[in-house]
């Protein structure tokens, strides 16, 4: 009993905030506090027509677009090497290139700033943040892809070879496939980390913020606060989308390549 | 027989380690040929780069007689029946087997046609719209030879293919791979680590021991004529017998712990005769436990059981016989009228100085 108790504490302690923000998102009412003073979509109409507000979603979808396709790119590289080739001091390379996952981003944000602007000497802008994102999201994209590499046989490229395939033929028509789950989970998770990612955004960010860089500005004007609920709303909404997706997608991939489920991410 | 593939001075390092040790070899057209050797002695090393996957670290490779030098493993005259079968899961049964023939020029209808000739011939017909993940091992083996041979290779490399099926089907896939050797009349490569199965299936068998090939040389003549202590421990079972030799001209005077005296001819030893001191291997079969009645041709020692297992059709016995340290193993046939003697009964037990090999100790 006090098991369930404490179970149902956790959940509301870890999702109640969360449940707010569609609760005040369709609240008439600037103030965010009950008594809730009736329903409204004034606010999600209100997103509609604020135009700094679609330039930063542009730029987010650009740059989330954009880092998502890179990092698993990378990660796709690191996984196959990491779990079907073998080399000297795989395991230190291995280890050093999952870092960023525990690297505080503040750092990471700051040192990209003193190489990007004092070393290199170039301005801000949406490709600084995409470099930047690609490397955050990169680790996560190995630790997804290695999932969908390690149970593979590494015999079946081979084989494939073996059967008349190049190297490159082999991969694309036998490995590709089977790892396909895997990189489409890839992208959408490192498309995730990156759309609401702000610290790094907001270090890095040229002219145009990105979203989460608006939302924040937007926080200093009170009355703004229910436009910022609505917009939270559908981020959260599209989150959970993108997520349940990707992890469709990966374990389709596990039962497509008859594989048990060694636990993914969800 | 002509020769088919030929290695000379092959060699291997990984890193330090010293894969292949100066492989010398020539294996025939149409022969069935096996690697047989303990885990770790490089017999799935040299299978590989027969194959092309791995790359000799110097020495020659040619097969039917062009040189393999920088011939990649997609376009060798080879192909592979992988240990685990490799099976690719997300096509079907029939596109599994097909695959070869993606770069063919061939009508679709013709390599439809070879498919199902190919899943025939290993007894798959019909089951060409399976999805590959459906199978059990024993089809799934199937596929993986259709797969391979549907390119008709020259060589057919076949690595453990049967270690991971149970032993009913491993027997039955024994004989069904022999059938398909002659049927199809190809060399097959073999690497085994069973030295059953390497005696059932093989024209000749090369015996390995770290990197290096310890006897290579027909089934029968391993077994009854092996060169080394290792080879001889290797395959089946041997008891092994200290002796002290003087050889004299074409013949060798013997005296064995145990046994006695006796004189046996230098071809009885297939490694060379030893100088001074040997070691005389003897088989279990072709020792006998002397029961009530029997008589022997040959010489005969006293000894006593000192233990015995039982396995229905044939009993194994271990009997102390005076000046020799370990027990005699003696395998006996379970005849009508011949009891199962029990520990610590008295045993005659003959032997035949025809049986004995002779070993460098």
């Amino acid at each position: 009993m006090s098991l369930r108790l404490y179970a149902i504490a956790y959940l509301v302690f870890l999702y109640a905030p969360i449940l707010l923000l569609p609760v005040f998102a369709f609240n008439d009412g600037t103030i965010i506090a009950f008594p809730l003073q009736g329903f409204t979509t004034e606010w999600f109409g209100e997103l509609g027509r604020t135009a700094a507000l679609h330039d930063a979603v542009q730029a987010s979808l650009f740059i989330a677009v954009l880092s998502a396709i890179l990092a698993t790119c990378l990660g796709l590289c690191a996984a196959r090497a990491g779990t079907m080739a073998s080399f000297p001091g795989k395991r230190g390379v291995m280890g050093f290139i999952m870092l960023p996952l525990v690297l505080p981003e503040i750092i990471v944000a700051v040192s990209l700033l003193v190489v990007v602007v004092q070393v290199l000497d170039l301005g801000l802008s949406n490709w600084t943040i995409i470099l930047a994102h690609t490397l955050i999201c990169t680790p996560f994209c190995i630790a997804i892809l290695n999932g969908a590499f390690a149970n593979l046989d590494p015999s079946m490229e081979e084989a494939a070879i073996d059967l008349g395939e190049t190297r490159w033929g082999a991969f694309r028509l036998i490995t590709l496939p089977l790892v396909t789950p895997g990189i489409v989970s890839s992208l959408l998770i490192s498309f995730t980390i990156s759309l609401d990612e702000f610290i790094i955004a907001f270090f890095l960010s040229g002219n145009t913020p990105t979203m989460p860089v608006y939302i924040w500005g937007l926080l200093r004007f009170p009355e703004k606060l229910p436009v910022v609920m609505a917009l939270g709303t559908i981020l959260v909404a599209l989150s959970i989308l993108l997520l349940t997706i990707a992890e469709f997608y990966r374990r389709r991939g596990l039962a497509r390549a008859g594989l048990r489920d060694t636990g993914g991410f969800l | 027989m002509t020769d088919l593939i030929t290695l000379s001075g092959v060699h291997k390092y990984y890193g330090d380690y010293h894969a292949l040790r100066g492989i010398d070899l020539t294996i025939r057209q149409g022969e069935f040929f096996s690697l047989l050797g303990p885990s770790g002695c490089g017999k799935t090393t040299l299978l590989r780069t027969i194959a092309g996957f791995e790359d000799a670290s110097s020495g020659s490779l040619t097969i039917d007689g062009r040189d393999m030098k920088r011939v990649e493993a997609h376009h060798r005259p080879t192909n592979m029946v992988f240990q685990s079968y490799a099976i690719f899961p997300h096509l079907s049964v029939a596109e599994n087997v097909g695959f070869g023939l993606r770069r063919d020029k061939r009508a679709r209808a013709d390599k439809a046609r070879a498919v199902g000739e190919a899943l025939e011939m290993v007894g798959l017909a019909g089951y060409g719209n399976r999805r590959a993940n459906a199978l059990s091992g024993g089809q799934r083996q199937r596929v993986a030879l259709a797969r391979a041979l549907i390119l008709e290779p020259k060589v057919l490399l076949l690595d453990e293919p049967l270690s991971a099926l149970d032993k009913k089907m491993r027997e039955q896939m024994q004989v069904e791979l022999m059938r398909l050797q002659r049927e199809v009349g190809i060399t097959f490569i073999l690497v085994t680590h069973d030295q059953e199965e390497a005696l059932v299936m093989s024209d000749r068998i090369a015996v390995m021991f770290e990197g290096e090939i310890g006897q290579l040389d027909d089934p029968e003549t391993l077994y009854r004529r092996p060169v080394s202590r290792r080879v001889a421990a290797f395959i089946g079972m041997m008891n092994f017998l200290d002796a002290t030799i003087a050889p004299a001209g074409a013949r060798v005077a013997l005296d064995v712990a145990g046994l006695g005296r006796c004189e046996v001819p230098a071809s009885q030893a297939p490694g060379g005769v030893p100088a001074g001191a040997a070691t005389v291997g003897i088989r279990p079969e072709t020792l006998a436990i002397l029961f009530e009645g029997e008589s022997a041709p040959g010489r005969v020692v006293d000894g006593v059981v000192d233990e015995v297992v039982y396995y229905g059709d044939m009993t194994y016995y271990d009997v102390r016989i005076p000046g020799h340290d370990a027990p005699l193993n003696i395998s006996m046939k379970n005849l009508i009228g011949r009891p199962v003697l029990e520990v610590g009964a008295p045993a005659r037990v003959a032997w035949d100085e025809r049986a004995l090999v002779l070993l460098a100790r």
